[in-house]
């Protein structure tokens, strides 16, 4: 195989547009901190060092599910579950990559390290190995790996960890179960056939779609909790709580009219307004 | 209809515009504008959105008819309460009761015209509150000569409503295809001339 599809295979298996999402909630919440936003060492230090964390724990978890992926008809095509890389190939490239980004995340700031780490811990431990097959509520774990990014670049920028970098952190806590139970609802049968347990097959479709509106009405008021305290202009303010509206109109929608339509809009509209909401976090500052 | 990559292109920008509106282009303004442009520079930044993700087969949704009266009906009151300050009462109670009303006759099914002439009566009156009062002010110099743009970003939502009416009547003087072609130009191009009218007006 050569060097350049070696590269698109592992690129692939970093998720790219999830890794770039989780990398860009870190650097909103680096520059939340108004910390000097225009440190560019800083800034490339906070990148690399949370991309290499985030592709590696990407790639261990990759590893770890090769064979459930292969089983589920969305993630057949993996690399993994396609046999194009070996697993130990895998499994040392996740190491590596983890033990990288987060032994940089510490030489950078001790406690931007701890939190990186914790992410990793519970995205690839407690997600992934221990709780993924067990239960439905291994999602609440991951949201919690989900959010640390946010936290650690916000602690980063500030020095310590304060209230609005754990508000920010439930926000995308709180946005997870948005996100990623509208995916489950989708797949259902590829996470059936596989045996993973999911709020769908495990409670139902109503408690799902109520579980969806609650967490997308608890995110959208952490971030406008989160954007209030980190001093958002009023304009600002506004904006989000029009793109908040949408998220709240989206899961109403989905618990008393649902549909495949609606529940694909909520799962697209719900990265569209996180992306914003980080946009309009770094805007604010810049 | 597939959309295209110059539609969602158009939406996106339309999106832009409106937060930009949202977010920067109504401060200074009095509490009831400020509110009242909000939300319908919002509801044409979610709709923009839910298009761009959705498709134009979101249009096919009942819920439009109601949806796109909350612009042109939260729009005019803005401009009403700023510029009319004699009839800010009557208009909030037309702007409430008109809405109110969009929404019954749109939720229970009827068989007479009444729908029909609810929605011609808020759309006319709505429309040419926000196509005459920027075009009079402007011209009367109260306000800016731009501010006339704000007017014609008016003409285009009544453009832009009459086209989804004629989709959703199922008796189109264009093909489907025409008007969802136009669609996003028209929602675009509205957009832009009520941004540049509230900015240089």
């Amino acid at each position: 195989m050569s060097f350049t599809d070696k590269f698109r295979h592992y690129w692939s298996l970093t998720k790219p547009s999830q890794s770039g999402l989780l990398l860009a909630t870190g650097l909103a919440g680096y520059m939340s901190a108004r910390c000097p936003v225009f440190n560019i060492g800083a800034i490339l230090n906070l990148s690399a060092s949370l991309f290499l964390a985030i592709a590696g724990s990407t790639l261990l978890n990759m590893w770890w599910d090769r064979d459930i992926d292969a089983q589920m008809r969305r993630t057949q095509k993996r690399a993994t579950s396609k046999g194009l890389l070996s697993e130990n190939e895998v499994l040392r490239a996740g190491l590596i990559l983890s033990l990288i980004g987060v032994g940089w995340a510490v030489a950078m700031d001790a406690r931007y390290g701890l939190i990186v780490f914790a992410g990793l811990f519970f995205d690839v431990v407690v997600y992934s190995i221990w709780l993924k097959r067990r239960t439905a509520w291994s999602i609440f774990w991951g949201g919690i790996s989900g959010a640390m990014p946010i936290l650690a670049g916000r602690a980063l920028g500030l020095g310590a960890v304060d209230w609005i970098g754990i508000t920010l952190a439930l926000g995308i806590l709180f946005w997870i179960p948005t996100h990623t139970l509208t995916f489950s609802m989708k797949f259902a049968k590829d996470y059936a056939d596989a045996c993973v347990p999911t709020f769908p097959s495990t409670y139902g479709l109503a408690v799902t779609r109520a579980t969806i509106a609650i967490s997308s009405v608890l995110a959208a008021a952490a971030m406008v909790v989160a954007g209030y305290g980190i001093g958002m202009t009023w304009g600002f303010l506004r904006l989000l709580g029009v793109l908040s509206a949408g998220l709240l109109m989206l899961a109403v929608a989905i618990t008393f009219n649902p549909s495949e339509r609606v529940n694909f809009g909520l799962f697209k509209y719900a990265s569209i307004y996180m992306l914003a909401a980080m946009i309009l976090v770094v805007i604010e500052v810049i | 209809m597939k959309m295209t990559s110059r539609d969602r292109i158009l939406l996106l920008l339309t999106a832009l515009l409106a937060s930009y509106q949202v977010a920067v282009g109504i401060d200074g303004f009095s509490a009831l504008p400020i509110i009242a442009y909000t939300i319908g520079f919002g509801v044409l930044l979610i709709a923009a959105l839910l298009i761009f993700i959705l498709g134009f087969d979101v249009l096919d949704s009942p819920i439009v008819v109601i949806v796109s009266t909350i612009i042109p009906l939260s729009l005019a009151m803005g401009l009403v309460w700023q510029h009319l300050a004699s009839f800010r009462t009557v208009y909030l109670l037309f702007t409430i009761v008109s809405f109110l009303a969009v929404t019954l006759t749109r939720s229970i099914s009827m068989q007479n015209k009444l729908p029909v002439i609810t929605i011609a009566v808020t759309h006319g009156i709505a429309g040419m509150t926000i196509f005459l009062l920027p075009i009079i002010l402007s011209m009367q110099g109260q306000m800016k000569p731009m501010f006339a743009l704000v007017g014609i970003g008016g003409a285009l939502i009544g453009i832009g409503g009459l086209l989804l009416s004629f989709l959703k009547t199922g008796k189109p003087i264009l093909s489907r295809e025409i008007i969802l072609r136009l669609f996003p130009i028209l929602l675009l191009l509205m957009t832009a001339f009520f941004v540049a009218g509230f900015i240089y007006g």
